[in-house]
């Protein structure tokens, strides 16, 4: 069976799909060193682009490599979309006062 | 294991190709320098934009790329033509080329009566020099003598997860079979450094990484503005990243996991064996720029969305994480990495095939930016001109 999304690291809260999924659809992903793990995705996803594949809290990192990637600016449902409408950088922001 | 041929230079060094490289010190020789290169077979020249009124570390800058192209083991001879005004001088950068003992030889157009007898000349000079190039024969090499530099962009999430693992298993087999490997592009270290730290071989290389991210953020930051207006780009954005930190995780992949020997500056010489950091902007052409001006002698581009770049001097290879825009963009890729991303072949398969072409390209085989005679080149910049 084809992969529909990858999950880069086992601590990630996010997938990648590799190829255009649609709502609806129930994504099965075999996580190394966690085992299997079902979504249903709550909207289209275009190839290459991410979705939650838990629930994610406003203000929780997104991690993705095992990583922080950005935070998220709202909930996030899981099977729901994740970019830069609901995700903002915490790096190289000159349009923020740094906290010191 | 294949037998491998290149050109072994006066230094001892080895080159894969054999240019004759036709200089301009400043933007304002570029033309005369293009026209001679044009009239020779076996002759290239660089599209130099800077070389005057420039300041401090933009002079330095500029003057280390334009000699360190010309020492690059790809260039065999090499012409500089100066103006005779600009701030660059043009006699120091032969002096300092033909330290390595190749063949150099300057013009300057303001001694010469200007453009029509500076080109006549400099077209006499370069066909003499390319006939004497045309003459030299290969010879065996060592693939422990190859400098590879490593290179991503046109990124889109396939970069991260197919396309830089297999360029990261190149790194490694490289790196292990002794050869010399070259990681920039520090805008895309950000939200990474921390891993590359890890594998720095001293407290202090470890502190050299985190330095230049620090001071390439403390820039973007100084201008007041989101680095996202800028990083990712909107292609990336379009392609499914969502953050520097997304990229840059994904682009450190292309370094593999061997231990990081030391950071150089833009354009500084690398000059020992195993992985080194460079400190580039993310912006390919001025990062591959830097380091071929380093001594890299063959570069692979990894890419998920496509691009077309080349250099004057240096085979680039390129490989993609995404298998549909490598039929949207043939013309310009070289290894297809998109099985990868739906699991129908490892990353160990494609690196093993990314690494036979390389050996490939190395002996001689044209990679398709060779082909099409892209000959991207261009200087990073750290303020304006005055």
């Amino acid at each position: 069976m084809l992969k529909l999304a990858v999950v880069a690291h086992e601590t990630d809260n996010v997938a990648t799909t590799v190829k255009d999924l649609k709502k609806g659809e129930n994504v099965l992903m075999e996580i190394h060193g966690k085992g299997e793990v079902r979504v249903e995705l709550q909207q289209d996803i275009p190839f290459g682009h991410k979705f939650a594949i838990e629930e994610i809290k406003n203000g929780d990192g997104i991690l993705k490599y095992g990583e922080p990637i950005g935070h998220a600016t709202e909930d996030i449902v899981a099977g729901a979309y994740v970019h830069v409408h609901n995700v903002v950088s915490d790096r190289g922001r000159g349009d923020i006062k740094e906290e010191k | 294991m294949k037998k491998l041929y290149g050109y072994r230079r006066p230094d001892g060094q080895v080159g894969v190709r054999n240019h004759l490289l036709v200089i301009p010190a400043s933007v304002c020789a570029s033309h005369v320098a293009s026209k001679i290169a044009d009239a020779v077979n076996g002759a290239v020249a660089i599209p130099n934009q800077q070389g005057c009124c420039e300041l401090g570390p933009d002079f330095d800058v500029t003057h280390r790329t334009l000699v360190g192209f010309g020492k690059n083991p790809n260039v065999g001879a090499v012409l500089v033509i100066g103006l005779g005004c600009e701030g660059i001088s043009t006699s120091d950068v032969a002096k300092e080329i033909a330290e390595s003992g190749k063949r150099v030889e300057f013009l300057v157009i303001q001694e010469n009566e200007g453009t029509i007898n500076t080109e006549s000349k400099g077209v006499r000079i370069a066909r003499e020099m390319a006939s004497d190039l045309g003459r030299m024969q290969k010879v065996e090499i060592d693939i422990s003598e190859i400098t590879l530099a490593l290179e991503c962009g046109g990124s889109d999430t396939t970069s991260g997860l197919a396309a830089n693992p297999s360029l990261g298993y190149v790194s490694d087999k490289l790196v292990d079979a002794g050869g010399s490997v070259i990681l920039s592009e520090t805008t895309e270290f950000i939200g990474a450094e921390h891993l590359l730290a890890e594998r720095a071989v001293t407290p202090e290389v470890a502190d050299d990484i985190i330095r230049i991210v620090k001071r390439i953020e403390d820039k973007a930051k100084s201008i007041g503005v989101d680095l996202r207006d800028g990083q990712p780009t909107p292609g990336n954005i379009q392609g499914g990243l969502t953050t520097i930190e997304e990229k840059s995780l994904g682009c450190i992949y292309k370094g593999g996991s061997r231990p990081i020997q030391g950071v150089k500056e833009y354009g500084e010489i690398v000059d020992g064996k195993g992985l080194y950091i460079m400190d580039t902007p993310g912006q390919d052409i001025e990062s591959i720029t830097g380091m071929l001006a380093g001594g890299a002698t063959v570069v692979i581009f990894s890419t998920g969305r496509g691009t077309p770049t080349g250099s004057p001097i240096a085979p680039v290879i390129k490989v993609i994480g995404n298998g549909d825009n490598y039929l949207r963009m043939k013309d310009n890729i070289d290894i297809n990495a998109g099985a990868i991303m739906d699991g129908t072949e490892t990353v160990a398969e494609v690196g093993e095939r990314l690494y036979d072409e390389m050996l490939e390209v190395i002996n001689g085989k044209y990679t398709k930016a060779e082909s099409l005679n892209h000959k991207e080149f261009g200087i990073y910049k750290l303020s304006s001109t005055f």
